[in-house]
C-alpha cells in the first residue's frame, strides 16, 4: 500500500487520486444513507450536511488565507552562527533562516514606487473597467432594443465573453502592434492611424497611456457580460411603467434616464460590482501583453511575479500583496452581496 | 597577465572574416597558451582573471565513460526526468544527446521543458514532487533555490571528480554554493560577439572593426549618412531588460576591468558607485541616442518593444549594420549560410582599451539534481563527460566549456571561433553578472529598471533602485 501515501509514477497517482475520490464517494454515500434513518437528531443531520463542507472550506479556504495573512507579517532573516557568518546545513547547503516578525512587507507594498505604480493602476482597472463596461453595455443594450437586428447586434458584441482572456490579449497585442513610420503596418490600430494621415504610435510602451490601452481588452471582454445581463434587466421592466411614463409625456433620453435606469437600478449594480471583482484579478491581460513591464503592473499581477518569479525571496511581499487584494475586494463584495439580495427581493 | 599583447588574440577571434589565414596564425602561437596554462595552474585560483581553460587544458574527446559508469552502477534502470526552461524545438538537440546514455545503460531520459521553469521549480519543490534533475537558466536561481529549499543533491564525489578533470575550476564555482558543488556546467554562451550582414559590408565598403575606436568610428560614420548603425531588442517577455544587463556588462569589463567586476559582482562597488555609473553612461550615450538606434524599427523607445531576436530580420535585409548577440544566435539563421562570405557573420565586440586585455562576457547554465537514485547519479556523471559535450554540440548550435568538446563537433563557424576563444588561455573570461546576483536583483530589478531606463528613466534613479533592491541580509 505504499504506494498510495507515496506515489512516485503518474500511473500510481492516478491510482490514488481514484482511490481517493471513490473513497470520498462511498464516505458521503454512508452518511447521507445513515441520516436518513428516522429518529436521528436533527444535529446530527446538520453536521453530517455542512461537516463535510466546512472541514473542505476550512483547508482548503481557510488554512491557507491564514496562513497569506501570517507570512505577509513575516521576513525571514538569516541565522548567524558564533562565527558572525552564515549558519550552512552541510549535507544539503542550504542556509539557514530565521523567521522574524515585521511589517516591513506592507511598508513596502505602500512607500516602494515601483509597488505605489501597481496600486495606482490597480485603481485605474477597478474604476474604469466596471465603468465603462456598463455603460458601454447599457447604452448599447437599450439602443438595439426591440430592434429587427437586435439578436445579431446582441451576438456580435457578446462574442469576446467566448474568448479567454490570454486569446483577447494576444489578439489585441497584434492589434497595438507597431511598426515604424515609412514600414508597413501590421497592427490594425497603427494601420488606421496611418489612413487618418497620423504617425504610427507605440501603444503598449507608451507610459502612462499604456494602462488604458490594456484597460481596453478587458472592457472589450466585458461589455457583452454587462449588455446581457442589462438587456435582459430593460426586458423586464413592467409595460404599465413605461406606457405610463409615456402617457405622462417621457419620451427618449428623458424616459431612459428617469424609468429604466432606477428600474434596473439592482442589476446596474450587480454587473458594476461584478465586472470590478473581475477586473481586480486581472492577471491573464497584463501577464500577456506586457509582463507587467513599461509601468503596467497591478497587484494580481505583481502578487505572483513576487511569490513565484522571485520565489522565496520575495514571499512575504508576495503574501502581503494578496492581502492588500483580499482587503480592497471585501467590501466589492458584500455591497455585491447584499444588491444581489435586493434584486431578487424586486423580483 | 592582462598586460599581454591582446592585439593578435583579438585578430583571431575577429578571425571568422579571415578564418583561414589567422586560425594557422594562432595555431602557430599555440605554444604560449600551453607554457602559460601551467602557469596559471602553478598560480591556482588565486588569480580570478585568469584564464577559463584553468588548470586542466584541453581534454581528448573520449573517456570511456560507458564502462566508468557501469563499473559505478552494475545494474541500472528505471529513468531520469530532466526539467529545463527549453522547449520544443530547441530541445530536440538534447533528447537527441541523451541517447547515448541510454544505450549504454538502459536508462530513459524524459524531457520536460516549461517557459515557466523559473516560477515552477520552486513550487515543485515545495509541493513534493521536484524534477530528477533541472537545468538552471541562472546561477543566481541555482544558489536561491538551495538556499531556500535545500532539496537540491550534492555532486557525488564520483561526477564531481569527472566535472573537476573536463571543467575549468571557475565553471564549477558558478554552480557552487556555501562551498558545495551543486552544478553541471552545461552550454557555454559566448556573449561578446557584434552580428554584421558581410554583404552590407561589401555593398558599403566597410572594413571588419578590430579595435574599439574602429567600430566608434563606422558607428558614427554609419550614423552620418542618417542611417541607424545598431539595431536592439530587449523584449522577451517577463525577462524583458535582459539584454541591457549584458550591454552594461560588457562595458564595465571593458572600461573598468575584470576586477571591479568582481567587487561588483559581490555588491562590493555598488551600481550607483562611479565605475558602474560610468559604464551606464557610455551604453546610454550610444542605446539612447537616436543616431545610433534603432534600426529598422525606430526609435530609442522601440528597443523596449522589440523582440532581442527579432533584430535578426533588419540586420539580414541591410536596415542596420549592427546588433550584439550571443553566439548561439546563429539558430535565428536556419537555412543561411554564416560565415566572412556569408548571409551573416559575427566578429568580436573589440576591447576598449589594452590594459584590460581579450575580455569576454559570456554565460550558461546548469544541471543540478533533486534526487540521488544511482540512475540519477550515473547520468550526472554522463553529463560532465567529452562524450555529452560532443553530441551535443553536433545536434546542433551549442558550444560549452567542457575541455574535452572538440572544434570540429561545433557546425557554425562563429561558434567554432567562439569555443577556440573559451578554451584560449589568453582569453579572460567573466560570466554574466546578473546571472550571479541575487534573483531579486539580476532577475527582477535589473530588468525592470532597465527597461524602464531606456524609455526614459534617467542614470541615477535607475542604479539606485537596482541597489535598493540588493537583499540586506
Amino acid at each position: 500500500m505504499d504506494f498510495l501515501l507515496n506515489p512516485t509514477s503518474v500511473g500510481d497517482k492516478l491510482i490514488s487520486m481514484v482511490l481517493a475520490v471513490v473513497i470520498f464517494g462511498v464516505i458521503m454515500a454512508v452518511l447521507l444513507f445513515a441520516i436518513d434513518r428516522p429518529k436521528v437528531p436533527n444535529w446530527v443531520i446538520v453536521a453530517a450536511f455542512l461537516g463535510p463542507v466546512a472541514i473542505l472550506l476550512a483547508v482548503g479556504l481557510f488554512y491557507p488565507a491564514a496562513g497569506t495573512v501570517v507570512r505577509s507579517f513575516q521576513v525571514s532573516v538569516n541565522a548567524v552562527g558564533p562565527d558572525g557568518g552564515p549558519v550552512i546545513n552541510p549535507n544539503t547547503g542550504q542556509r539557514l533562516t530565521e523567521l522574524g516578525f515585521s511589517f516591513d512587507n506592507y511598508t513596502r507594498v505602500f512607500t516602494d514606487p515601483a509597488f505605489q505604480k501597481t496600486l495606482l493602476n490597480t485603481v485605474w482597472w477597478v474604476v474604469l473597467v466596471p465603468v465603462v463596461s456598463t455603460l458601454f453595455g447599457l447604452i448599447y443594450a437599450v439602443l438595439v432594443d426591440r430592434t429587427r437586428f437586435e439578436k445579431a447586434a446582441k451576438a456580435l458584441v457578446f462574442l469576446p465573453m467566448a474568448i479567454s482572456m490570454v486569446g483577447a490579449s494576444i489578439i489585441w497585442k497584434f492589434v497595438y502592434e507597431y511598426r515604424q513610420g515609412g514600414s508597413p503596418q501590421i497592427g490594425l490600430a497603427n494601420q488606421v492611424l496611418v489612413w487618418l494621415g497620423a504617425d504610427p504610435y507605440q501603444f503598449i510602451i507608451t507610459q502612462p497611456w499604456n494602462t488604458f490601452f490594456l484597460i481596453v481588452v478587458m472592457i472589450w471582454i466585458n461589455a457583452g457580460f454587462a449588455m446581457t445581463i442589462l438587456s435582459a434587466a430593460i426586458k423586464a421592466v413592467p409595460d404599465d411603467i413605461v406606457e405610463a411614463a409615456q402617457i405622462d409625456g417621457a419620451t427618449g433620453f428623458k424616459l431612459f434616464r428617469r424609468v429604466t435606469v432606477p428600474t434596473i437600478r439592482p442589476a446596474v449594480v450587480v454587473v458594476l460590482t461584478t465586472i470590478a471583482m473581475g477586473s481586480l484579478k486581472a492577471f491573464d491581460v497584463v501577464r500577456t501583453m506586457t509582463g507587467g513591464n513599461y509601468g503596467t503592473s497591478i497587484v494580481a499581477n505583481e502578487f505572483y511575479t513576487q511569490s513565484f518569479r522571485q520565489g522565496e525571496g520575495g514571499k512575504g511581499i508576495g503574501a502581503a500583496l494578496a492581502v492588500v487584494l483580499f482587503v480592497i475586494i471585501i467590501p466589492v463584495i458584500v455591497y455585491n452581496v447584499r444588491q444581489m439580495r435586493l434584486a431578487e427581493e424586486v423580483r | 597577465m592582462n598586460s599581454r599583447p591582446a592585439r593578435k588574440i583579438t585578430t583571431a577571434i575577429v578571425g571568422v572574416s579571415a578564418a583561414a589565414l589567422l586560425l594557422s596564425a594562432c595555431g602557430g602561437s599555440t605554444t604560449t597558451p600551453t607554457a602559460s596554462s601551467a602557469g596559471s595552474a602553478a598560480g591556482g585560483s588565486s588569480a580570478p582573471a585568469s584564464s577559463v581553460a584553468g588548470a586542466t587544458g584541453p581534454q581528448p574527446a573520449e573517456s570511456g565513460w560507458c564502462d566508468a559508469v557501469k563499473a559505478q552502477y552494475p545494474n541500472l534502470s528505471g529513468s531520469v526526468g530532466v526539467y529545463s526552461t527549453i522547449v520544443s524545438p530547441e530541445d530536440t538537440p538534447y533528447i537527441e544527446a541523451y541517447k547515448d546514455f541510454t544505450t549504454c545503460t538502459g536508462v530513459t531520459v524524459n524531457y520536460e521543458g516549461s517557459k515557466e521553469f523559473e516560477a515552477q521549480v520552486g513550487v515543485r519543490v515545495a509541493s513534493g514532487n521536484p524534477p530528477d534533475l533541472g537545468i538552471f537558466p541562472q546561477p543566481g536561481l541555482l544558489s536561491q533555490i538551495v538556499n531556500n529549499t535545500g532539496a537540491v543533491k550534492p555532486l557525488p564525489d564520483f561526477v564531481k571528480t569527472n566535472a573537476q578533470k573536463y571543467f575549468p575550476s571557475d565553471w564549477l564555482n558558478y554552480g557552487t554554493v556555501n562551498g558545495i558543488s551543486f552544478g553541471i556546467p552545461n552550454n557555454a554562451d559566448f556573449k561578446s560577439l557584434v552580428w554584421y550582414s558581410p554583404k552590407t559590408f561589401a555593398d558599403k565598403g566597410y572594413t571588419v572593426p578590430t579595435t574599439w575606436d574602429e567600430l566608434t568610428a563606422l558607428t558614427d560614420q554609419i550614423a552620418a549618412t542618417g542611417e541607424k548603425p545598431w539595431c536592439i531588442g530587449i523584449a522577451s517577455g517577463e525577462a524583458t531588460g535582459w539584454q541591457i544587463t549584458d550591454w552594461l556588462e560588457e562595458y564595465v569589463l571593458r572600461y573598468a576591468g575584470p576586477e571591479v567586476y568582481d567587487q561588483w559582482v559581490s555588491h562590493d562597488v555598488k551600481f550607483a558607485d562611479a565605475p558602474i555609473a560610468d559604464a551606464l553612461a557610455k551604453v546610454g550615450a550610444l542605446l539612447k541616442d537616436p543616431k545610433y538606434v534603432n534600426g529598422g524599427f525606430g526609435d530609442v523607445a522601440t528597443i523596449a518593444s522589440t523582440q532581442f531576436n527579432d533584430v535578426s530580420t533588419p540586420l539580414l535585409n541591410g536596415q542596420c549594420t549592427f546588433a550584439r548577440e550571443a553566439a548561439n544566435f546563429d539558430s535565428n539563421f536556419k537555412g543561411k549560410t554564416i560565415g566572412p562570405d556569408g548571409d551573416i557573420n559575427a566578429f568580436y565586440f573589440p576591447p576598449a582599451n589594452d590594459q584590460f586585455g581579450t575580455t569576454v562576457l559570456g554565460g550558461g547554465t546548469f544541471y543540478a539534481a533533486f534526487a540521488d537514485r544511482p540512475e540519477v547519479q550515473a547520468f550526472e556523471y554522463y553529463l560532465t563527460t567529452p562524450e555529452y559535450a560532443n553530441a551535443r554540440a553536433k545536434a546542433g548550435s551549442w558550444i560549452s566549456s567542457n575541455l574535452g568538446l572538440q572544434a570540429s563537433s561545433v557546425e557554425s563557424a562563429v561558434q567554432q571561433e567562439a569555443l577556440k576563444t573559451l578554451q584560449s588561455t589568453d582569453t579572460t573570461f567573466r560570466f554574466d553578472a546578473s546571472d550571479l546576483m541575487p534573483a531579486p536583483v539580476g532577475s527582477d530589478a535589473e530588468w525592470k529598471q532597465f527597461t524602464a531606463w531606456i524609455t526614459g528613466q534617467d542614470d541615477a534613479t535607475t542604479l539606485a533602485n537596482i541597489d535598493a533592491a540588493w537583499p540586506t541580509s
